[in-house]
């Protein structure tokens, strides 16, 4: 036994070895089932935990773009349209056996190119991403059941364009239902977080899947909005801002093509005086912190009953200084990087603006990385409905308090924003947290839980969240022509 | 329940609570536990009951009778800023003579007025056994200091009143400060001497059936002779879901200490036949006991006249007609 | 001009003319621009004056639109129910005026256009049976990894804003209002601007069913002025664009981009609407919220 009075032992850093990610120096295109170095110009990937560049990333040019429509359109209507639910199902099935052999490597590629805590990756990203493709084989061949009426028809060539908190977790959301009814896709993946999806592509020819069915194109904004747009895409689909999605929608009007928009919202958890506190302190705090904040429907709102809000606040900060900052490689790693040096100046900025608005600033004093995009986990409390902190999505590692004194103020400030993807709410009422379920515009809503997720479990949002749903048999809506 | 209540002036000291109330009226963090330690209670479940009793008829033959004790418990209000001697001396008149054409009318339980006015309707009653009661401490709204709550109950006890139906301080129950609100009951209590003391919990303020449920024994524990429901000046005033669950508190407040107290619902309450649904739910709820003026009463202005009318009804066999009682203007 | 329309009849009777007006929160009020524009029979004949609605009229029925849409989705299912079949039995009662007003607008026979109009009652008599049904046609109990229950149900998605078909005045019209209100929606429908007078009696079947005030508000006038209004209102939740020409499709897409609103994916041409319904319409018209709560003991 050692003296109790001496110092406490330390956590030793549990580093996962990069080199199994099987970095390539060189990450290139995929069209009609071959890998091809693009016309367009070379990009470079960083690592945003260290801000060394990771690998070179082919570009994608229009001439690139129209090859890739081409193939696809090729391929439905030579190999994958006519091809039995059935085969299409096991493709599926091949490419989830995949991702779970390779999800080590994958997890720790994921993790390189987001800054998202390894762990996190093997643990939520991997497992999800596989699941939806394997709850999605299990759909190929029996969509006749899925209350669209007989024999419901794909669209045909679908263009995906991805966001880059869940590179490969968004492709698994899009890709396997896009597959699965019967199209074919062409997928730009985030500008930052290409790795994943190219790596994808080799599984893709792994499973010998048909050339053309999946294609992935890489670039920027302007890239996917390209896509999104070429009139050889039946059906196009946007995961990322509101921002975006409504530029696009502005965009596609008129061309009779309705996108697929899964769009963002920050997320509102709810804690009544009689929440099971322990749990609603440690779930508001994986709510707002999870993936650095960069999830769409974080909870980086908390509304607290004004009776108990400064006791529960003290202990989510407690909490919060719990968590571990850092390299995201190392397994004890609670909250990692910010994507990218964009989106840490974008953060900032609105931690300032918080604090110049009036709000009580608290950042976790664990200390942060010399190098690289980090943010300490911050708290602020004495926010107020009409201040830019409440109303933004923040998208990143910070969460704000707020009050209120009945269930009624509780759902009209919840409701109190344009977006309503989802809520957390938590009593130990179930009357309570059902009626406030109810009453909640939100898609989702979590009681005494929070961000749960599962590809039966149909997940979306409302109003300008998006309304389109993934996962469950609500989710094939999106790309059966119905 | 063996023997029934003989007064309820003045409250039992808290040393003769049972030990674990006794705790809990100390007030500070004990009182917070023991409140927050109160079983929950369902809306659906709570609101069923309700409705459910609400739809029991009190039966023909028992019906002039309920009609007479409704009477009795009629706290006659008149509680609006354009109030003027005149008004409250008309009020007092209708107090003392409800209804002339028929002598046998019993009497309402008080007149209820704001504190400049008591000293107005103390000389206009005289002798009338009908009390005075009046609201005080910042009402309806309760947003002032101690120091103006406190002067407002002097004032109406200093003037003769017998009641004092006091606000709480919904402000600081909602954010938790319950021992504020405790100790502001507290003083008022004292502030009483021998008056009577009702607590207005403003229920349709207080968001939950729990909260009420709360604020009731609040109100119990710091020596409240009633838990009143509402001002009359918020929405929902009383209802009959919120009316249980003040009932079912003095009911077990009786059990655990042996001590009566009063519930009267105020707001929203207009004709015979909500009174006689409140009747039946106090038989029910908190028990036939409770049926006397001295442990309930009704909050009302306009609920008088219909009870008048009916009971004309009764008498008369034939339907009776709004210009046959008086106005209260 | 119909029978029941003339201003004398041959006994030499002059009847009484019926002021047209748009149907706002459950009231009948004029425009407040106080616009009036002619109505005219299949044959050009005059047939009453209808009320010109305003963006101002507009910008009222969305008010009122959001405060029926408290009390309508706030009723339980049953009860909606029980208020459109209320709707059918009131359409049904009128039968033959609705005959006469459908032989008038669209010029058909009155053989013809009763045949429409029973079609009409049958439709939202076919909805009315919907409203029960939506959550067991739409919702479901997700088996999720966990110890978690997970159910997935349908909810209106709101206020519902509508530009109903132009040549089927009655059957186009309960056609794709029956659905939004079916759905458990508020709507702010802008009737077809060359045949209203039936939709405004329809506003009289709806006025006397029991469909609380607000829950349904049509507006006569002109389309082409007022629709890109609705679809650019922050306040409405979503679209049907069945009625608006082809010229006015994409803008109303575009205005209804800014909120990211949904927009029912209509043919631009306008669809026989004898053919039987599919929920589709329903479908589009709710949201599925996902409610999550853990197990345990």
């Amino acid at each position: 036994m050692t003296d109790p009075d001496s110092a406490p032992w330390e956590y030793v850093p549990a580093p996962e070895s990069a080199g199994l990610a099987g970095l390539a120096s060189e990450y290139r295109l995929f069209v009609d089932g071959t890998f091809s170095a693009g016309s367009g110009e070379k990009t470079t990937s960083v690592n945003p935990a260290t801000t060394e560049e990771l690998a070179t990333v082919a570009g994608t040019a229009n001439s690139d773009m129209d090859r890739a429509v081409e193939a696809a359109s090729g391929a439905f209507r030579d190999r994958w349209g006519g091809l039995d639910g059935s085969a299409r199902a096991k493709y599926l099935f091949r490419l989830a056996r995949l991702l779970q052999e390779r999800g080590r490597e994958l997890a720790v590629l994921e993790s390189l190119d987001t800054g998202k805590p390894v762990r996190q990756a093997r643990e939520f990203d991997l497992p999800n991403a596989a699941a939806y493709f394997l709850h999605h084989a299990g759909w190929a061949d029996k969509l006749d059941y899925a209350g669209f009426g007989p024999d419901p028809a794909p669209f045909g060539v679908v263009g995906q364009v991805l966001p880059w908190n869940f590179p490969l977790l968004t492709l698994a959301q899009q890709v396997a239902p896009a597959l699965a009814c019967g199209n074919t896709v062409v997928v730009k993946p985030a500008e930052t977080t290409p790795l994943s999806a190219l790596v994808f592509a080799e599984l893709c020819q792994q499973a010998d899947l048909p050339p053309g069915v999946v294609n992935i194109l890489t670039g920027g904004a302007h890239t996917g909005e390209k896509l999104l747009s070429h009139p050889g895409v039946a059906k196009p689909a946007f995961v990322g801002s509101t921002e975006v999605g409504r530029r696009i929608r502005h965009r596609l009007a008129g061309t009779g093509r309705t996108p697929v928009l899964t769009l963002g919202g920050s997320g509102t958890n709810i804690v009544f005086a009689d929440a099971p506190v322990e749990q609603a302190v440690q779930g508001v705090v994986d709510g707002a912190f999870f993936n650095q904040g960069h999830v769409r429907g974080a909870g980086s709102r908390v509304l607290v009953e004004e009776s108990v809000a400064e006791e529960f606040v003290e202990r989510v900060c407690e909490r919060t200084a719990t968590l571990r900052v850092g390299d995201p490689l190392d397994r004890n790693t609670d909250v990692g990087a910010v994507n990218s040096a964009a989106e840490l100046d974008r953060i900032t900025r609105l931690v300032e603006t918080g604090e110049a608005e009036g709000a009580r600033r608290w950042s976790s004093p664990h200390p942060l990385p010399e190098r690289g995009y980090f943010l300490a986990p911050t708290v602020f409390s004495e926010v107020h409905q009409s201040m830019r902190l409440a109303r933004e999505e923040v998208f990143g590692p910070v969460l704000s308090v707020l009050t209120f004194r009945i269930p009624e103020e509780a759902v009209t400030k919840a409701n109190n924003t344009p977006h309503g993807l989802a809520a957390g709410v938590w009593s130990e009422k179930g009357s309570r947290t059902l009626w406030t379920a109810n009453r909640l515009r939100t898609g989702v809503v979590w009681g005494n839980t929070f961000h749960r997720f599962d590809p039966t479990a149909p997940f979306g949002g409302e109003r300008e969240s998006g309304s389109d749903r993934v996962g469950g048999r609500a989710g094939l809506e999106a790309y059966l022509d119905v | 329940m063996a023997h029934s209540p003989s007064r309820t002036r003045g409250s039992a000291a808290p040393a003769r609570l049972p030990a674990e109330l006794a705790e809990a009226a100390r007030g500070g963090r004990a009182l917070e536990g023991f409140l927050r330690g109160l079983p929950g209670i369902d809306a659906v479940g709570l609101e069923q009951r309700a409705a459910a009793l609400g739809a029991r008829g009190v039966g023909k033959n028992a019906k002039p009778r309920a009609i007479d004790t409704a009477i009795g418990m009629v706290d006659l209000t008149t509680l609006e800023g354009a109030d003027t001697p005149g008004k409250v001396r008309a009020l007092a008149a209708k107090a003392r003579h409800p209804d002339p054409g028929h002598s046998a009318t019993p009497r309402v339980a008080a007149l209820c007025v704001y504190p400049d006015l008591v000293a107005e309707a103390v000389a206009a009653l005289g002798e009338v056994p009908v009390g005075v009661a009046s609201v005080a401490t910042a009402f309806p709204s309760g947003r002032s200091c101690s120091r103006a709550k406190l002067a407002e109950v002097e004032l109406a006890v200093d003037a003769g009143a017998d009641e004092v139906d006091m606000v709480i301080d919904r402000g600081a129950f909602l954010s938790g400060r319950y021992g504020e609100v405790f100790d502001e009951i507290r003083e008022v209590r004292s502030a009483c001497g021998g008056a009577h003391l009702k607590v207005i919990l403003e229920t349709g303020e207080l968001g939950t059936y729990d909260n009420v449920q709360r604020a009731s024994w609040l109100a119990l524990l710091a020596g409240a002779d009633f838990v009143k429901t509402s001002t009359g000046k918020v929405s929902p005033a009383a209802t009959l879901p919120v009316t249980h669950v003040l009932l079912r508190t003095v009911r077990e407040w009786y059990d655990r200490t042996g001590q009566w107290r009063g519930v009267k619902p105020a707001g929203g309450i207009r004709t015979t036949k909500d009174a006689l649904r409140y009747l039946v739910a106090v038989r029910e709820v908190a028990g036939p006991e409770w049926l006397t003026p001295r442990l309930f009463r009704f909050g009302a202005s306009g609920l008088l006249n219909d009870l008048l009318m009916q009971r004309r009804t009764q008498l008369d066999g034939h339907y009776g007609g709004p210009d046959h009682v008086a106005v209260d203007l | 001009m119909s029978d029941a329309e003339q201003p004398s009849n041959g006994r030499g009777r002059v009847t009484v003319p019926r002021t047209r007006k748009l149907y706002i929160g459950g009231s009948f009020p004029r425009s407040e621009s106080g616009r009036v524009r002619p109505v005219r029979d299949a044959h050009g004949e005059f047939l009453a004056n209808a009320a010109l609605a305003s963006r101002k009229d507009l910008r009222e029925a969305v008010v009122a639109a959001r405060k029926g849409f408290e009390s309508w989705s706030g009723a339980t299912a049953h009860g909606r129910g029980q208020v459109l079949f209320r709707v059918a039995e009131m359409l049904e009662a009128r039968r033959g005026q609705f005959a006469t007003e459908v032989a008038d607008a669209e010029g058909l026979s009155l053989r013809a256009a009763a045949d429409s109009v029973e079609t009409a009652v049958d439709r939202v008599f076919w909805y009315a049976g919907w409203t029960d049904k939506i959550g067991a046609l739409f919702g479901s109990v997700n088996q999720v990894s966990g110890p978690y229950t997970c159910h997935s149900v349908p909810e209106p998605v709101g206020v519902v804003g509508v530009v109903a078909p132009r040549e089927s005045a009655l059957l186009g019209l309960v056609s794709v209002l029956a659905p939004v209100l079916a759905a458990g929606n508020s709507a702010v429908v802008l009737a077809s601007p060359d045949r209203p007078l039936p939709a405004v009696t329809l506003c009289e079947v709806l006025a006397t069913s029991d469909l609380p005030a607000g829950v349904a508000n049509v507006l006569t006038g002109d389309p082409g002025e007022l629709a890109p209004w609705l679809a650019s209102h922050e306040d409405v939740d979503a679209l049907d664009p069945s009625g608006a020409e082809e010229s006015l499709r994409a803008r109303l897409e575009d205005a209804a981009a800014e909120t990211v609103k949904r927009v029912l994916d209509v043919p631009v041409r306008e669809p026989d609407w004898n053919e039987p319904p599919t929920p589709k319409r329903l479908r589009t018209f709710t949201d599925l919220k996902t409610v999550w709560h853990p197990l345990g003991r």
